[in-house]
C-alpha cells in the first residue's frame, strides 16, 4: 500500500545515511531554480553540499564557522529574491542561531530553508555536544516554521524538493550515520501528511526520522505475539497531520509516539498536545528523557537510550494495558454514574 | 531640495518623533532624534525609491539594524509619503502597522524586521550577495548602532562583506556614543572602530552625522568605491534638536541645566541624570533603560 522497500524485513536491507538524500535533492532543487543557493558554515562536505557546491560554484556561499551569520545572510538573500539552503550540524543551526532564526527568518516570513544535519543520538563517537535532540522542540515553537523529519535518504530527497515549493521557512532534520531504507521512490511523500506504513487496530506507533525503521521491526515483532499495531511515519512535525492522529485514536485507542529527541517539545509532545483536547487515549513516548547524549557507537547508543525495536515493544504492550484497564475503570464508571439514576427513577415511582 | 530645505525637513521630522513617542508613552528617543538627519538625507536625498510603490525591484535598500529607532524611520517614511502622517500617533498601539520594532509585512517599506541587535548587517551582506549574483544596479544600505558592535553576529558579517568585496554594500553607524547601560567604551570599548573595519577590508568615512552634505558626499563617496565595503561613522549627539538638551550637549562635557542635573554631584552622574531626562523626555514617555 505505501510502497516501502521490499526488503525492510530482511537483514540485507540497504543502508544509506540519510543527509546524502538531502544531498541529491538540493542538487535537482538547483536544476530546478536558477534562484536556489546553499550556504554552509564550514561543513560542506559531511552535510553533503558539496555536489551542490560542485556543481553551482556560482551559487555556493561559503559563510565559515559562524551560524548566526548563516541563518541571517540568508534572510537577506531570501529578501532579495533568493531561495537560501543552509546547512550545519543541528547542535548549530538551528541550535546557536535560534534568535536570529526566529526574528530574521520566522517572523520576517522568509523562505530559509535551515537544515540540520547530524540530528540524534546516532552521532555517535562525538558525543553530546554534537547529538542534537532538541532541535525539533525549538523549531516547532517558532511561527511559520515547518518542521521535517524525514526516515531515510529518499524521503530527505523528497522533502528537500517539497521545501523548495513550500513558499515559506521549513527546518528539515538530518540523521549522520547510515540507516535502513525504508521508502522507495514510490512512496507518496507530502509535507504535513502522514502516511500509514503498516495497518493495525490494537495500537499506533507514530514515528519520525531513522526510528520508523525500528518501528516498523516493532510492528512485525508485535503481530507474532497477536498484536496489531498500526504504524504512522509522521514525516512532517509541524504542522501535525491532526486528522491522521484523531483518527488513529479513535480507531485504537492506544498511542506510541518513537522520536530520536527528547520526549519533551517533539514528536511525542506534538501528539500529546494535539490528542489531550481531541480525543485523550494513553499514550507512551519513546525518546529520550531529559539527559544529553555521550560518546559510544549508534547501535550501542540506541540500546542504551531506549530507542530500539525492543523498547517500542515493550511500550506498545504497556500501553495496551493502559487502555484495557481504561476501559474496565470507565465500564465500573459507567455502572456508578448509571446507580443514582436508578434510584431517582424509583422515588419518582 | 536644498541642503537648507533638508535641515529644515530634519527638524520637522524631529518634531514628529517627539509627538509620537509622547503619544505613545513609552520608546526610544535618544537615537530617534539624533538620526533624524542621516534619515532625512537617505529618504530625501541617497535612495533611489518610490514611496508609492514600495516593492519596486530595482529600488535601494535600506535595512535599519538598530530596530528600537523606528520612530525615525517611521516619521521620516511619512513624510517621505509611504503613508500618512497621521498615522503616526498610532506608534506602539494595539493594531498598529508602526510596531515598536518594525516588523516587515506589517508595514510596505520596511526591508526588514529588527530589533534584536547584531543581526541586520547580515541581512544587509544577504542582500547585497544577491545583487551581486544578479549583477543588480540597487545599492544597499545598513543603519548601525554604536552599541550593537558588541555582538559577534556583527562582525561575522563584517568579515563577510571584506571577503566578497560587497562594493554596494554601506553600512552607516549612528556613534553617538550611549547604550543602554551606559558609555560604550566603558559598557565595551569599540574604538579603534575605524581601524577594525579597514582591517576587514572595508573603506570607512568619518563625518558629522547632523550635516546632511556631508552625509550625502559621504554616500556618494561609498557608491563610487568599487572593490569594498564602506562603513560612514556618523557622529551624532543624542537627543539632537531637543531644547533642553541643547545644541552642543556633550556627554563628558556640559549636560544641560536642569534642577535634577545641576543637583547632581559629580559629572558622570550629571551625565547618567542628563540620558534619563533625554530617554524619558523628561519623564513623558517610559524609556529603554526602565
Amino acid at each position: 500500500m505505501a510502497n516501502l522497500n521490499p526488503k525492510l524485513y530482511s537483514k540485507d536491507v540497504e543502508q544509506v545515511p540519510i543527509r546524502n538524500g538531502y544531498g541529491e535533492g538540493l542538487v535537482a532543487a538547483g536544476e530546478l531554480s536558477d534562484q536556489v543557493v546553499a550556504l554552509c558554515a564550514d561543513l560542506t562536505e559531511s552535510t553533503r553540499t558539496q555536489a551542490f557546491a560542485e556543481k553551482f560554484p556560482e551559487r555556493f556561499i561559503q559563510v565559515g564557522v559562524a551560524e548566526q551569520n548563516l541563518a541571517t545572510v540568508a534572510s537577506g538573500l531570501a529578501a532579495a529574491g533568493k531561495i537560501p539552503f543552509v546547512t550545519s550540524y543541528a547542535t548549530f543551526s538551528p541550535g546557536r542561531n535560534w534568535e536570529q532564526i526566529r526574528t530574521t527568518i520566522c517572523y520576517n516570513d522568509q523562505p530559509v530553508k535551515v537544515i540540520g544535519s547530524h540530528a540524534g543520538i546516532s552521532v555517535g563517537p562525538d558525543g553530546a555536544t554534537h547529538q542534537a535532540l532538541e532541535d525539533m522542540a525549538i523549531m516547532r515553537a517558532l511561527p511559520n516554521m515547518v518542521v521535517m523529519a524525514p526516515c531515510d535518504h529518499l524521503e530527505a530527497k523528497k522533502a528537500t524538493l517539497a521545501a523548495l515549493e513550500y513558499a515559506g521557512p521549513v527546518y528539515i532534520r538530518l540523521a549522520r550515520e547510515a540507516t535502513p531504507v525504508v521508502t522507495t521512490g514510490k512512496t507518496q511523500f507530502k509535507i504535513g501528511e502522514a502516511v500509514e506504513f503498516n495497518p493495525g487496530s490494537d495500537l499506533t506507533i507514530i514515528a519520525c526520522g531513522p526510528l520508523v525503521y525500528e518501528a516498523m521491526q516493532a510492528a512485525k515483532q508485535l503481530k507474532a505475539k497477536k498484536i496489531s499495531a498500526q504504524v504512522l511515519n509522521m514525516a512532517t512535525v509541524k504542522p501535525l497531520d491532526e486528522k491522521a492522529v484523531l483518527s488513529a485514536a479513535k480507531q485504537t485507542g492506544a498511542i506510541v509516539t518513537v522520536e530520536e529527541h527528547q520526549v519533551t517539545g517533539g514528536l511525542g509532545g506534538a501528539v500529546a498536545e494535539f490528542l489531550t483536547q481531541h480525543q485523550p487515549v494513553p499514550q507512551e513516548f519513546i525518546g529520550v528523557r531529559d539527559r544529553f547524549g555521550e560518546s559510544g557507537e549508534p547501535a550501542e547508543l540506541l540500546e542504551k537510550f531506549g530507542l530500539k525495536a525492543k523498547h517500542i515493544i515493550e511500550a506498545s504492550l504497556k500501553v495496551i494495558r493502559r487502555k484495557r484497564q481504561l476501559n474496565v475503570v470507565s465500564k465500573i464508571d459507567k455502572k456508578k454514574v448509571s446507580r443514582p439514576n436508578k434510584r431517582s427513577s424509583r422515588k419518582k415511582k | 531640495m536644498t541642503i537648507d530645505q533638508l535641515d529644515i525637513k530634519a527638524n520637522e521630522i524631529r518634531q514628529d518623533i517627539i509627538k509620537m513617542l509622547v503619544e505613545a508613552g513609552s520608546g526610544h528617543s535618544a537615537g530617534s532624534l539624533g538620526m533624524a538627519d542621516v534619515f532625512t538625507a537617505m529618504y530625501f536625498a541617497v535612495l533611489h525609491h518610490k514611496p508609492k510603490n514600495p516593492d519596486w525591484e530595482h529600488r535601494d535598500r535600506l535595512v535599519l539594524s538598530n530596530g528600537h529607532i523606528c520612530p525615525v524611520l517611521y516619521a521620516t517614511m511619512a513624510h517621505a509619503g509611504y503613508f500618512s502622517r497621521t498615522e503616526l500617533k498610532t506608534l506602539r498601539k494595539l493594531g498598529s502597522r508602526l510596531q515598536g520594532h518594525p516588523h516587515r509585512g506589517t508595514l510596505p517599506g520596511i526591508e526588514s524586521t529588527s530589533g534584536p541587535l547584531g543581526s541586520g548587517l547580515a541581512q544587509a551582506v544577504g542582500m547585497a550577495l544577491a545583487a551581486k549574483m544578479d549583477q543588480a544596479r540597487w545599492q544597499v544600505y545598513c543603519l548601525l548602532s554604536d552599541g550593537e558592535q558588541d555582538a559577534g553576529n556583527n562582525w561575522e558579517a563584517v568579515m563577510m562583506a571584506g571577503k566578497y568585496r560587497l562594493s554596494k554594500l554601506t553600512a552607516i553607524m549612528d556613534r553617538n556614543n550611549i547604550q543602554i547601560d551606559g558609555v560604550t567604551e566603558d559598557v565595551m570599548p569599540l574604538e579603534p572602530v575605524k581601524k577594525k573595519y579597514e582591517a576587514f577590508n572595508w573603506h570607512v568615512i568619518d563625518i558629522d552625522g547632523h550635516n546632511i552634505q556631508m552625509i550625502i558626499n559621504a554616500t556618494n563617496q561609498a557608491r563610487a568605491t568599487q572593490d569594498r565595503p564602506t562603513l560612514i561613522i556618523a557622529h551624532t549627539t543624542p537627543g539632537k534638536g531637543v531644547d533642553f538638551m541643547e545644541d552642543d550637549y556633550r556627554w563628558h562635557g556640559s549636560p544641560p541645566g536642569k534642577v535634577e542635573t545641576e543637583r547632581a554631584p559629580d559629572k558622570a552622574e550629571q551625565a547618567k541624570v542628563a540620558l534619563r531626562e533625554l530617554r524619558t523626555l523628561q519623564g513623558k514617555i517610559k524609556s529603554e533603560h526602565q
